[in-house]
């Protein structure tokens, strides 16, 4: 057991400065206890941004009447929330509705194991990090399945049915882009991703981020991909009947799980904490909003797309994508290994949009039923 | 291996993000797929027409404005009309053009509104229909400045206005329009190209031609599938005959189809408008009425090309002051027999869809 956390073993990952006092144990608590208020902080950080960025895009101004600049609007909801009454419907499934939010909501706590905060700041810098990270991240979905049909609704259920489908597509692309990225470093651990990218490998992998990006958003449900708690249609999907502190554990879930999605790809594709001047964790921190504001940006400006066009997107676009994308880094990775990584930069950046052009001309998600049938008058 | 499935009720409604007020639709659904729809109305009824027939002429304007509430100068326009006519009052010509001005201006409101709320359905999440609310509230503002009020105006009076505009309307409005086309078109730039915008809505929800005519639909729905019919053309009332303008017609009769009609229609109301306030003349708002209106024995009905369709008012006089009858032929409640012809074996996503571009108001609906 100890041996997958090699923290004090080995001078590459340590917790805690070396010679902070107490054990291992003790220095393993004081980390989750951070990392712990780190996450729910971020949460209240990303709820404010969004809400104040959203209220921008929408020529509105947002919260600011809770303390200066609506600052404090988060703690303000939280204890909104917290202080409604606990519903639990008739003829629901009474353990299984108390046990989804928690099913939800420790997947995405536990993905924040393996980030590094900074060099060799991970809970547990885990060789398989990135491995973890792809199989801890789709089991939150089991928890939004059980209060789906727990609940005893049918909007919940409908969206509970959504969310799997959804999901289990888009897992595939998603760990295959990923691929791309193990391939240059050649190691899964999380650590020396971060130490192998003296290019941020966003531009060493250009395609390989963009399907990243594109498959992390239908795995956290946010627009256009929101079709879990599709507003419009079934109103808030599987928590539609949840409320109090049970709702409030999915709505941190919701969040953590796109702070956690912001901190994978500022890790895998952006750097991480590397960065010059500033301290690594404010870098890390840094990327991390940069990342959320484009999330946040997407979401103001893009309508939601249909289930099966949901589907169809995963299956006929981006998983071909993501081969593509495994094969020419491949191929880079034996035969190309000499020369700069600048050229190969080049090189993919031309591929991602020759790509990308030939995908958006001669790919329709409607099977090229687009022009339409002309009625007679 | 088979699996026994079956399909199950959803009600979407009456209290549902997206059913524009009080509505009900119950969904059969197998799986994502829509079997049945049934309506479900009335949760609004607010006995409007029967409402009337305790109050006097003048005082009925007021309910008109409740009706529609989002396109109220349009119900006030379609009832004064047809009390004109069971009167026999002639308008003066200023207010003939005061009444175009207003009802054009809340056909671009109701415009935006429609479009916005189609996007919000589409999932855009809030930021389109701000942006309409945004160049809506420039609307609201002018209304404002003729009437004091920016929801329910009971601006028009039987055989006139209530009052004259004031002296900075005009250039106000004068302002308003020139800005609003580059608006408009900035705004179908970003949605018009938009590839998920596309996908959600050709080809989904289509109306034939022959469809719509049998379920008498009316607005910009029927013309979105190619019939071109326009009571401002097809029948002038007021001083329509004088404007030139072009009445846009669809060619597929889906949801992008209706969403396109919107979007031109606003074009056109911006021309009319532009041509009423180089027209205006000077002079009385009010013709010689009564005080107190005894319309003579019979009946009239008259009509107008409201922006969620035809609106007609039908007025049975018994020769007393208040109406002895008065039917209210809404279009929103006839457009509403679309919902089965367009939504059996749509997703549920894209009957939401078609719900919004049939664009309809429940305070109309109801009644």
């Amino acid at each position: 057991m100890l041996s997958i956390f090699n923290l004090h073993t080995g001078s590459q990952a340590a917790v805690l400065p070396p010679d902070w006092p107490g054990n291992f144990w003790f220095h393993m608590l004081v980390f989750i206890a951070i990392l712990f208020v780190f996450v729910i902080l971020g949460v209240m950080a990303f709820i404010y941004i969004e809400r104040r960025i959203l209220g921008r895009f929408q020529i509105r101004i947002g919260p600011n009447r809770t303390g200066p600049f609506g600052i404090i609007q988060p703690v303000a909801d939280t204890i909104k929330i917290l202080i409604k009454e606990d519903i639990i419907p008739h003829n629901a499934d009474g353990l299984l509705h108390l046990l989804a939010p928690a099913i939800a909501f420790i997947p995405a706590l536990l993905i924040f194991a393996v980030i590094p905060l900074q060099d060799g700041a991970a809970l547990a810098d885990l060789n398989i990090g990135i491995l973890y990270i792809v199989a801890i991240s789709s089991v939150g979905t089991v928890g939004i399945l059980m209060a789906g049909w727990a609940s005893n609704n049918k909007y919940g259920l409908l969206g509970a049915m959504r969310v799997i489908a959804e999901v289990v597509s888009y897992e595939i692309p998603l760990a295959l882009s990923i691929i791309g990225v193990v391939l240059l470093t050649g190691n899964l651990s999380m650590s020396s991703i971060v130490a192998s990218q003296n290019i941020p490998f966003i531009l060493l992998q250009p395609l390989g981020f963009i399907i990243y990006f594109v498959a992390a958003l239908a795995e956290i449900n946010r627009t256009p991909f929101d079709l879990l708690d599709a507003e419009s249609e079934i109103v808030a999907g599987f928590n539609i009947e949840y409320s109090g502190i049970k709702f409030a554990l999915f709505y941190l879930t919701e969040y953590s799980e796109a702070l956690a999605i912001s901190a994978i790809i500022s890790t895998i594709y952006l750097g991480g904490w590397r960065g010059p001047l500033l301290p690594p964790v404010l870098w890390l921190l840094i990327k991390m909003i940069a990342v959320f504001i484009v999330i946040i940006w997407i979401r103001s400006t893009l309508p939601r797309i249909r289930i099966d066009h949901v589907m169809a997107f995963a299956w006929k676009c981006l998983l071909p994508l993501a081969l593509i994308n495994l094969l020419i880094t491949g191929l880079q990775v034996i035969t190309l290994s000499d020369i700069s990584q600048w050229v190969i930069v080049a090189i993919n950046f031309v591929v991602a949009a020759v790509l990308i052009l030939l995908w958006s001309r001669f790919y329709r998600l409607t099977g090229n039923k687009l022009s339409g049938e002309k009625i007679e008058v | 291996m088979t699996f026994k499935t079956e399909s199950f009720v959803v009600n979407a409604g009456p209290q549902h993000p997206s059913t524009h007020g009080l509505f009900r639709m119950r969904f059969t659904l197998d799986g994502e797929v829509i079997q049945d729809v049934e309506p479900i109305f009335g949760y609004l009824h607010r006995g409007i027409e029967k409402l009337t027939e305790g109050l006097n002429y003048t005082q009925d304007i007021v309910f008109t404005d409740r009706l529609d509430y989002l396109t109220s100068m349009s119900n006030n326009h379609a009832y004064v009309l047809a009390v004109e006519k069971l009167a026999g009052i002639q308008v003066p010509e200023r207010t003939e053009y005061l009444r175009i001005i207003m009802t054009e201006l809340m056909r671009i409101a109701s415009h935006l509104m429609t479009v916005g709320f189609l996007l919000n359905e589409l999932g855009a999440f809030m930021t389109p229909l701000l942006y309409m609310f945004r160049e809506r509230e420039k609307i609201l503002d002018l209304f404002e400045m003729v009437c004091g009020q920016r929801l329910t105006y009971n601006y028009f009076r039987i055989g006139g206005v209530s009052q004259d505009v004031p002296e900075e309307f005009f250039p106000a409005v004068k302002k308003y329009i020139d800005s609003l086309p580059r608006f408009i078109a900035e705004y179908d730039q970003l949605l018009a190209e938009n590839e998920i915008l596309l996908m959600r809505t050709k080809n989904i929800g289509i109306l034939k031609p022959d469809a719509a005519v049998n379920c008498s639909v009316s607005g910009p729905v029927l013309r979105a599938s190619g019939v071109n019919w326009d009571i401002r053309k097809a029948d002038p009332y007021s001083i329509y005959d004088r404007f030139e303008f072009d009445v846009p017609t669809g060619s597929v009769g889906d949801v992008y189809d209706r969403y396109r009609m919107r979007i031109e229609e606003m074009h056109q109301s911006i021309r009319i408008i532009k041509q009423a306030m180089a027209q205006i003349p000077s002079g009385e708002i009010q013709a010689k009425v009564p005080r107190i209106l005894r319309p003579p024995k019979g009946e009239a009905y008259a009509h107008v090309e409201a922006p969620k369709g035809e609106l007609g008012f039908y007025i049975v006089s018994d020769g007393s002051t208040n109406p002895y009858r008065l039917h209210i032929r809404s279009s929103s409640f006839i457009n509403l027999r679309l919902l089965r012809e367009l939504m059996i074996g749509t997703k549920i996503a894209d009957a939401i869809v078609i719900f919004g571009s049939i664009d309809i108001c429940l305070g109309e609906v109801d009644r």
